[in-house]
């Protein structure tokens, strides 16, 4: 048995099962630490009754969804409407499988590479994936027969397709920095000083904007809640929704925030590597924790990829209870007008460096900051756009009315 | 600049796929059994106004399933021309990087400044289409 488990397929098994064990649990903790946060942002306590400092909340919350009435109304699309929530939970749980989680680790003399699948288009899987996440949110809302339903499924689908395009273009300049479409390989160009030796993050600051931004768009999260918008559509495509079924639309939501935090740490912030350029500074310990295959460095890579993923969702909570929810023409100006040029802007930029055949120098950044100020003088010199309620009221002018 | 070295354990080879195919199978296992255990253990207790469509607690009225905006299919319309174009660039931008980095051609001897003058011409035609949509006012929801 134990030799069965130091294959890369039985080892990847066994990955797997740990991993599907750990992101349930982190997924759990999740919706506490965000009531949590939520609690602190809004100067309250929290949740503090179930254990201490409501740690037991999880469990009970899990009991209290498995236990409550399983209501499907009359009027629904059955089939569908079961549907919906497994597809939702079931995309978001199978992302994580290309995740490149701490390199190489030698185990009963093989090296094995410490990821469920290493796949040579581990990039594109993970982009499929993530686009079919959209099905669960429009059959939810379509096989309801609801109208607060229906609308938050139309605009979540335009929202999801809109944000799916700057999500493309960002990922596209890594992969054209890079070279590469297997996330172990971009990890290691970034760490590996012949090859790159420095985090995308550097080289292509607003690339990393960009993808933070669709990232919580492509999650549904504040302050692109629009499909869930509480005020106007009740619970958007959930509102038919009750028990663990509702539940299940949840820990989709945060499993996918933590594959794409996942993700957005192995594109750009290098990894499992500690600090950037540190395989360029030649000390033994770094050399160690980046590259030995040895149980104990593994660990530690493991450790800093989770505290670099940790960051990222306390990063989208903080977010969520700070800012407030667009409108959707806003929205989608932003993806549109913004964004997909902004993308298209850097891929030129990216494509020229390549082709002088150096994508990694300090003309990358120089260069999206020259696009970033192309954008701003662009923002200033044209004409403020008058749109909805603002065409009712008196015409500002001056600096600040230009926008 | 050189090429990168770079582990090569499982490559090409189809069974690299199988821990996916485990994975999903998992996965839908867990799923069947939450639904069907949440379906089992919780109350049942049906009646006329319960199983009526929620509609803020007026009798609801209609179909749900009524006519919408024209904007959201333009935008999907919209959505398939970019996302094509940005897939036909994923296989591209490897080979790309390739052919610039090492300065060897492709066989057939595609060199890199043919892939840089054939992505331009494809961006060019379809920067021409968003141009025109930006104009007609497709990227403007009132």
């Amino acid at each position: 048995m134990y030799e069965f488990f130091t294959h890369q397929f039985g080892f990847s098994i066994l990955l797997m099962a740990v991993l599907l064990g750990i992101i349930m649990t982190a997924v759990a903790y999740c919706i506490l630490l965000e009531r949590k946060v939520a609690a602190w942002v809004q100067d309250r306590i929290g949740p503090n009754r179930a254990g201490p400092f409501g740690l037991l909340q999880p469990l009970a919350d899990g009991v209290k969804f498995l236990l409550k009435e399983d209501i499907i109304s009359r009027n629904v699309d059955k089939p569908l409407f079961v549907l919906a929530p497994a597809i939702a939970f079931t995309v978001a749980l199978i992302g994580f499988a290309v995740i490149p989680w701490a390199g190489q680790v030698r185990l009963g003399g093989n090296l094995l590479e410490v990821q469920v699948a290493s796949i040579d288009v581990g990039l594109l899987y993970l982009l499929a994936v993530g686009s079919l996440a959209v099905y669960g949110v429009v059959l939810g809302g379509w096989a309801s027969n609801n109208k607060y339903s229906f609308y938050g499924a139309m605009r979540a689908t335009a929202q999801m397709l809109s944000y799916e395009i700057p999500l493309g273009l960002a990922i596209l300049v890594v992969v054209l920095t890079t070279g590469q479409l297997r996330l172990e390989n971009i990890v290691a160009w970034q760490i590996d000083p012949a090859a790159g030796g420095v985090w995308n993050l550097l080289l292509h600051p607003l690339a990393f904007v960009l993808m933070l931004i669709t990232v919580f768009a492509e999650a549904n999260r504040l302050p692109f809640d629009l499909a869930e918008a509480e005020q106007e559509l009740i619970g958007g495509y959930q509102t038919e929704y009750s028990a663990m079924k509702m539940g299940l639309f949840y820990l989709g939501e945060y499993a996918h925030m933590i594959t794409s935090s996942a993700f957005i740490a192995v594109l750009f912030l290098g990894g499992w590597e500690l600090f950037p350029g540190s395989g360029r500074l030649g000390w033994g310990w770094i050399d160690w924790l980046n590259t030995s295959p040895s149980i104990a460095a593994m660990l530690l890579r493991f450790a800093i990829m989770a505290g670099k993923i940790f960051f990222f969702i306390f990063f989208f909570m903080w977010v969520r209870w700070t800012i407030p929810r667009f409108r959707f023409d806003q929205l989608m100006r932003l993806a549109w007008r913004g964004m997909v040029p902004m993308g298209l802007g850097l891929v030129a930029l990216t494509g020229l460096l390549v082709y002088r055949g150096q994508p990694a120098t300090f003309w990358a950044p120089v260069g999206n900051l020259i696009i970033v100020a192309v954008i701003m003088l662009w923002q200033v010199v044209r004409k403020p756009t008058v749109t909805g309620r603002q065409t009712h009221l008196p015409p500002v002018t001056g600096f600040a009315g230009t926008r | 600049m050189q090429e990168v070295v770079l582990a090569q354990a499982v490559s090409l080879a189809p069974r690299s796929y199988a821990p996916i195919l485990v994975l999903i199978l998992l996965v839908m296992a867990l799923v069947a059994g939450i639904l069907i255990l949440t379906h089992v253990l919780g109350p049942k207790r049906h009646g006329r106004v319960k199983d009526d469509t929620y509609e803020a607690g007026m009798p609801p009225v209609g179909d749900a399933r009524r006519r919408f905006k024209v904007q959201f299919y333009i935008v999907a319309m919209l959505f398939l021309l970019f996302d094509v174009e940005v897939v036909f660039m994923w296989p591209w931008a490897p080979l790309f990087h390739h052919t610039s980095v090492t300065g060897q051609a492709l066989p057939g001897g595609f060199d890199k400044t043919f892939l840089l003058v054939e992505m331009a011409v494809f961006l060019a035609i379809l920067l021409v289409g968003y141009v025109y949509a930006w104009k007609k006012g497709v990227f403007r929801w009132n």
